[in-house]
């Protein structure tokens, strides 16, 4: 093995890619952007008074400590994905954060202030129910956890298991709560629906049972929903069907105490389901006595239990969301109520006395172009002079979190809906004001209705106003060049928003899954626009179309999100401009029917629009836009125009065409058994990628042409036996129009998951080969041959002879999350594969070197051909990292886009992070490099051209002289 | 013995077949020419094509496929002869673009009883019907099959291939099909090559240990250098003392 390696280095050592970046090039044309995702729950840090980090645990099994000042990380923990890495539950003391992870799997214990772990245990299986801090005499050591059948108690400085006792009846109660008021007892509660509670006191020093009783509750199934232990261990609940608070307590257990809502002059809103929040500042006393009760969408009531009896504290009516937070002694609730349309406040008032705190208004500001707000994490703390002050951070439906402070300043706001990006495009920026007024100006319209002597005036003034453009540059330029160079800022705002030189910046448009859109300058990765579409299902698949570019001016460049119910197949529109955001005016069509296919065409309405087709289940097409100048143009390229479609359950791919009349026949069939093998994936190629050169140069000097057929799909199946003796992965090569079968292989004892990449003639494609438990690339080429059938034009439909396919595959060391191909403007800059691997690094892999042309035995041919000699492993090189140390977690796709110069490939790879880069596969040929010496270079012309001009004029004298003689 | 099970059985059926097919030999007037061992364990399907001017699929039969299920299995056609009437209509259908389109049953070749192979449904494939008539129906058909042994794809081409507009005057060139037919069973996609590699190394070592150069030692290779150094090494010694002592005295 170590000689196989040596061979490979000094292989490698041949070729000279270098795709590294200089230390001085950091972050010069890259940046990152670290996401936690939808926070689940938060914690400020009280344990000092100066202390500015909040603790937030989120729904992406993300653990991490926010600066309150900045909104910047502290630190961050990213646990695995899917339920294993879920965060149950958040108990934080002091310095100390415990976490329940993975359905009560695990307990861990983090260090706040450093992100460091103090300690992990294993907890014994079992559903996790519910935990809680076991405070005593005023100190708390212990975490309690609540499993389906086991209370485990734990001590909070080395997580040992102080004692573990199995909960009595478990098979018949549902234990869903745990509770521990600093007596020395811990509290069990248990539900059997919708007949009675049983309570089972626990001794905090042995785990022996002090009492165990069951008390009747009929109205009662769901204990956590409707039910908070309030002041001196008072269980309460709220039940909506009899319209009562009841009352027990468990230290007495003596009965149910039930006190109507009614009673109290209290409604609850028809289909709301009320519910309690206690507060308990410290896990070692008592909770408050005063709680609040939520009786409707907007109607809140801070009410008091004393003695038994529930006391009306105030009644906040309208209030969207209200909190408590406690600092010091005091504890309040934060309300937030609407003011107008696009305002909220939020004040404070005093848990005790339910009084209005003085000068405590704080003014929300609704976004427009973001969600409701959704929840309220209130910071408060004690001023100077005693009073409450305090900052909230509100949790909007679009996953936004804002943190203000007072009278309503916005400290920082971040948007956690961009770690959960679906799918991007990146749209060229429009032309300046200047550029624009040339355009206008050739623009064909301008041209046939003016005169001539308009025309010369129209060219004037616009040279005019570039001339005044110049000038305002040479200024700015001058300006800046006095100023110290850390202040000149270039801030980048929608208004100034211009192509540069080269189109190295774009617009990124992002899709969310939250529903959330967004507009991204990609040099800076600021975000210029956002806009939140309301109502998205939880499951919709999206597909973002550019239905016309930035190109024609002055037409607004439009996009389209398609976005679909994976459940219903019901679609609907957005239409957009990507540049500002705002919906545009072009009002999309209404789908009724469920959507099976949207394909964009290369045909355009007059106003530069391309034209998405949708099909839908009675394989009837529409067209958006749909006007007339398009339905002709549909009817006469009717027959020219196929499509595809794809049934994985039923192993079914079918091509139609269109035809004049806009319905469709189904044209040829593929059926796959399912029984045998499932469809995982279908790969076309990119319809904005060129190929450059049509064939490749041979050792001796004869042409290989590819076989580039725009039309060529890739399909990945999947066996259905997963037995790792007879599990395969099939590929076929197939072709969309006429259904031909061009090649179908079949990779044995190998296992999913396919990552698949489909460009030029090649197929790269990823496996786990489950004989060799290793991953393997495996390449496939298509080449026409010596002689090309049709060079003019590529016809699926006359194209008689099959293509030659040639395969090689190679191991490589690591298991990938995500794969792509580089992209550029022609198509001349060799390609590269980016990979994403899971330990968060993004790989740019030379396709040079998955080639199947690599020849097992050099020949002087191959030498002459640039081909590296066959090796079979494929090694990580740590220059090929484009990201460098920038670790992007969790990368669930790569989107390339080209650049206006050749070499030049832009870069962006999102899963939790977001990461931005440029990439040149060949090095950058068509750029002078940094250092280049403009000095020397120009120093020498001039000498040269002087020494030109002096000599001249001597040799002229010299001739004269000469002439004289 | 698992294995031989299905085996008798399987010779039981084509014993079974052959006192079928004989009897039903006589009377349907096929060439004699074909070989017996596709009669015996063989099956055929139909092969239908459809052409019409308004694209709608009416399907007749043009052919059957005789297919001989196994580990590599064969097929081979009978096909009628075009009619004068759809002559004319392919001409026609030819003359506006329309599709020349063929069908197939959806078959499982590794059955062992004529009640498993047919399965529902057909896999469909088409041409444009003027390269059918210029091509003077020469066509090539070819039938995918998956690695059980399902039929999954069928595929048509004419060769040549194009539509150039020629016009067919003899009436005769339509008459036979001249159709080149195979089937397709996926190729095995190849593993990374180590075998090879490893062998190729080893034979490249084994050269290096030939090569006499190569054996030599460290000290054999490089005795010159480390001389010249040792010698360097002792020059300069020799010239330090001096120096030294010049120090010493200042």
């Amino acid at each position: 093995m170590g000689k196989l390696i040596l061979l490979l280095l000094s292989l490698i050592a041949f070729c000279n890619i270098v795709a590294a970046v200089f230390e001085d090039q950091v972050g010069k044309f890259d940046w990152r952007q670290q996401y936690v995702g939808k926070v689940r729950f938060s914690h400020f840090d009280t344990h000092l008074q100066s202390s500015k980090k909040v603790l937030l645990a989120t729904e992406s099994n993300v653990f991490a400590a926010l600066n309150t000042r900045t909104g910047d990380l502290f630190w961050r923990h990213v646990d695995k994905t899917g339920p294993e890495g879920n965060i149950d539950a958040v108990l934080h003391h002091g310095q100390d954060a415990v976490l329940v992870v993975g359905n009560g799997r695990v307990l861990r214990s983090w260090d706040i202030s450093v992100g460091g772990l103090n300690w992990e245990i294993v907890l014994d299986s079992g559903s996790f129910q519910s935990a809680c801090l076991v405070g005593q005499q005023g100190t708390v050591k212990h975490a309690a956890v609540l499993k389906k059948s086991v209370i485990s108690l734990h001590y909070l400085s080395n997580g040992h298991q102080k004692w573990i006792e199995n909960l009595p009846e478990s098979e018949t109660v549902n234990y869903q709560a745990v509770h521990s008021g600093g007596n020395g007892q811990v509290y069990a509660l248990g539900v059997v629906p919708h007949s009675h509670i049983a309570i089972v006191a626990y001794s905090v020093e042995d785990g022996e049972i002090i009492k165990q009783i069951s008390v009747d509750a009929p109205w009662l199934s769901n204990i956590p929903a409707s039910c908070a232990v309030i002041g001196q261990g008072m269980l309460t609940c709220v039940d909506s069907t009899t319209m009562s608070l009841y009352t027990l307590d468990l230290y007495q257990q003596l009965q149910m105490t039930q006190i109507p809502l009614q009673a109290l002059g209290l409604e609850v809103d028809p289909d709301f389901h009320p519910y309690l929040v206690s507060h308990q500042p410290n896990p070692a006393r008592q909770p408050l006595s005063e709680f609040l009760l939520h009786l409707g969408p907007d109607h809140h009531l801070l009410l008091q239990l004393n003695n038994g009896q529930v006391v009306t504290l105030r009644d906040f009516k309208p209030a969207l969301l209200v909190a408590f937070a406690t600092t010091g002694e005091k504890t309040v609730a934060a309300v937030m109520s609407p003011k107008n349309k696009t305002a909220c406040s939020i004040n404070l008032f005093s848990a005790e006395t339910g009084r209005r705190l003085l000068d405590t208004t704080l003014i929300y500001t609704v976004d427009p172009t973001g969600g409701k707000p959704e929840r309220l994490h209130v910071q408060a703390f004690l001023k100077k002079d005693d009073s409450v002050g305090y900052r909230v951070m509100v949790q909007t439906e679009d996953h936004a979190l804002t943190f203000i402070q007072q009278p309503g300043r916005v400290m920082w706001t971040r948007e956690e809906a961009l770690s959960h990006v679906m799918t991007m495009e990146m749209v060229d920026l429009p032309l300046t004001g200047t550029q624009a007024e040339l355009e206008g100006e050739f623009g064909k319209k301008a041209a046939i209705q003016d005169g001539l002597t308009s025309m010369v005036l129209k060219r004037l003034s616009s040279q005019l106003i570039m001339l005044q453009a110049w000038v305002a540059h040479l200024w700015k330029l001058f300006y800046d060049a006095r100023k110290p160079r850390s202040q000149v800022k270039n801030e980048v705002s929608i208004e100034n928003l211009s192509r540069d030189e080269f189109n190295l910046q774009k617009m990124m448009v992002m899709v969310t899954a939250s529903g959330k859109l967004f507009g991204i300058d990609s040099k800076t990765g600021s975000i210029l626009w956002k806009h939140y579409l309301e109502n998205i299902p939880d499951n919709a698949a999206f597909n973002l179309m550019v239905q016309r570019t930035t190109a024609h001016f002055p037409h607004p460049p439009q996009c389209t999100l398609l976005i679909k119910d994976k459940d219903s197949g019901l679609a609907t529109l957005h239409v957009f401009n990507p540049i500002f955001g705002r919906k545009s005016q072009v009002a999309p069509p209404v789908l009724s029917q469920p959507i099976l296919q949207s394909l964009l065409l290369p045909l355009m309405d007059q106003d530069y629009a391309k034209v998405l087709l949708l099909v839908d289940d009675q394989y009837k097409v529409s067209a958006f836009p749909s006007t007339k100048n398009v339905i002709q143009q549909l009817q006469e390229t009717a027959a020219s125009i196929f499509f595809y479609l794809v049934d994985s359950s039923q192993g079914r791919l079918s091509g139609y065409r269109l035809r004049t009349d806009l319905s469709t026949e189904q044209v040829w069939e593929v059926v796959i058994p399912t029984e045998v093998q499932k469809i995982v994936s279908v790969k076309g190629k990119r319809s904005n990628e060129h190929v450059h050169s049509q064939g490749r140069v041979m050792g001796d000097r004869s042409v290989l042409y590819k076989y580039l057929n725009p039309n060529l799909l890739a399909v990945v199946t999947e066996s259905t036996d997963l037995h790792q003796e007879r599990s395969f992965i099939g590929i076929l090569l197939i072709d969309g129009v006429t259904g031909r079968i061009f090649h179908e292989a079949v990779q044995r004892k190998a296992r999913g998951p396919v990552h698949v990449v489909h460009s030029e003639n090649w197929v790269v494609y990823e496996y786990w080969s489950t004989k060799s438990r290793r991953n393997e690339f495996s390449v496939i080429e298509l080449y026409e041959g010596m002689e090309l059938y049709n060079s003019t034009v590529f016809s699926s439909l006359d194209r008689p002879h099959a293509p030659q396919v040639l395969q090689q595959s190679y191991i490589f060391p690591s298991s990938i999350s995500t794969m792509e191909a580089t992209l550029t403007e022609k198509g001349i800059t060799s390609r590269h594969l980016l990979i994403g691997l899971p330990s968060g690094g993004i790989m740019s892999l030379p396709k040079m070197f998955l080639d199947p042309r690599r020849p097992e035995i050099v020949s002087e041919q191959s030498r002459e051909e640039n081909l590296i000699p066959y090796a079979p492993e494929l090694i990580i090189r740590t220059e090929w990292f484009i990201n460098y140390n920038q670790t992007v977690s969790r990368v669930r796709g790569i989107y390339t886009a080209p650049s206006g110069l050749e070499s030049t490939c832009l870069v962006v790879a999102y899963g939790l992070d977001i990461y931005q880069t440029r990439v040149y596969p060949s090095k950058q040929f068509d750029v002078l490099k940094d250092d280049y010496d403009y000095m020397l270079i120009s120093s020498v012309l001039f000498a040269l051209f002087f020494a030109t001009m002096i000599s001249k004029r001597l040799a002229e004298v010299k001739l004269l002289n000469r002439a004289w003689r | 013995m698992a294995r031989f099970l299905p085996f008798k059985v399987a010779v039981f059926f084509t014993v079974l077949f052959f006192m079928c097919t004989d009897f039903i030999c006589c009377n349907n007037g096929r060439r004699v020419g074909e070989s017996l061992e596709t009669e015996l364990s063989g099956f055929s399907v139909p092969l239908e094509h459809s052409f019409e001017l308004d694209d709608t699929g009416k399907f007749q039969v043009r052919g059957s496929l005789q297919l001989k299920p196994g580990r590599e299995p064969s097929v081979s056609l009978t096909q009628n002869q075009l009619s004068e009437e759809d002559r004319a209509k392919l001409k026609e259908v030819a003359a506006v673009d329309g599709l020349y389109r063929i069908r197939v049953p959806r078959v499982f070749l590794q059955a062992d009883r004529q009640t498993e192979w047919q399965m529902e449904g057909h896999l469909t494939a088409f041409v444009r019907a003027c390269a059918m008539v210029e091509s003077h129906l020469s066509d090539v058909i070819t039938l995918h099959t998956d690695v059980s042994g399902y039929l999954i794809g069928v595929s048509i081409v004419t060769i040549p291939g194009a539509c150039r507009g020629t016009e067919v005057e003899d009436e005769v060139d339509l008459e036979v099909f001249n159709t080149t037919l195979s089937i397709m069973a996926p190729v095995n996609a190849p593993g990374p090559e180590t075998a090879l590699f490893l062998e190729r190394m080893e034979q490249e070592t084994e050269k290096k240990g030939k090569n006499p150069q190569e054996q030599k030692s460290f000290f054999a290779k490089y005795w010159y250098l480390i001389l010249g150094g040792a010698i360097f090494l002792m020059i300069s010694n020799s010239a330090q003392p001096p120096a030294g002592g010049g120090r010493e005295q200042s």
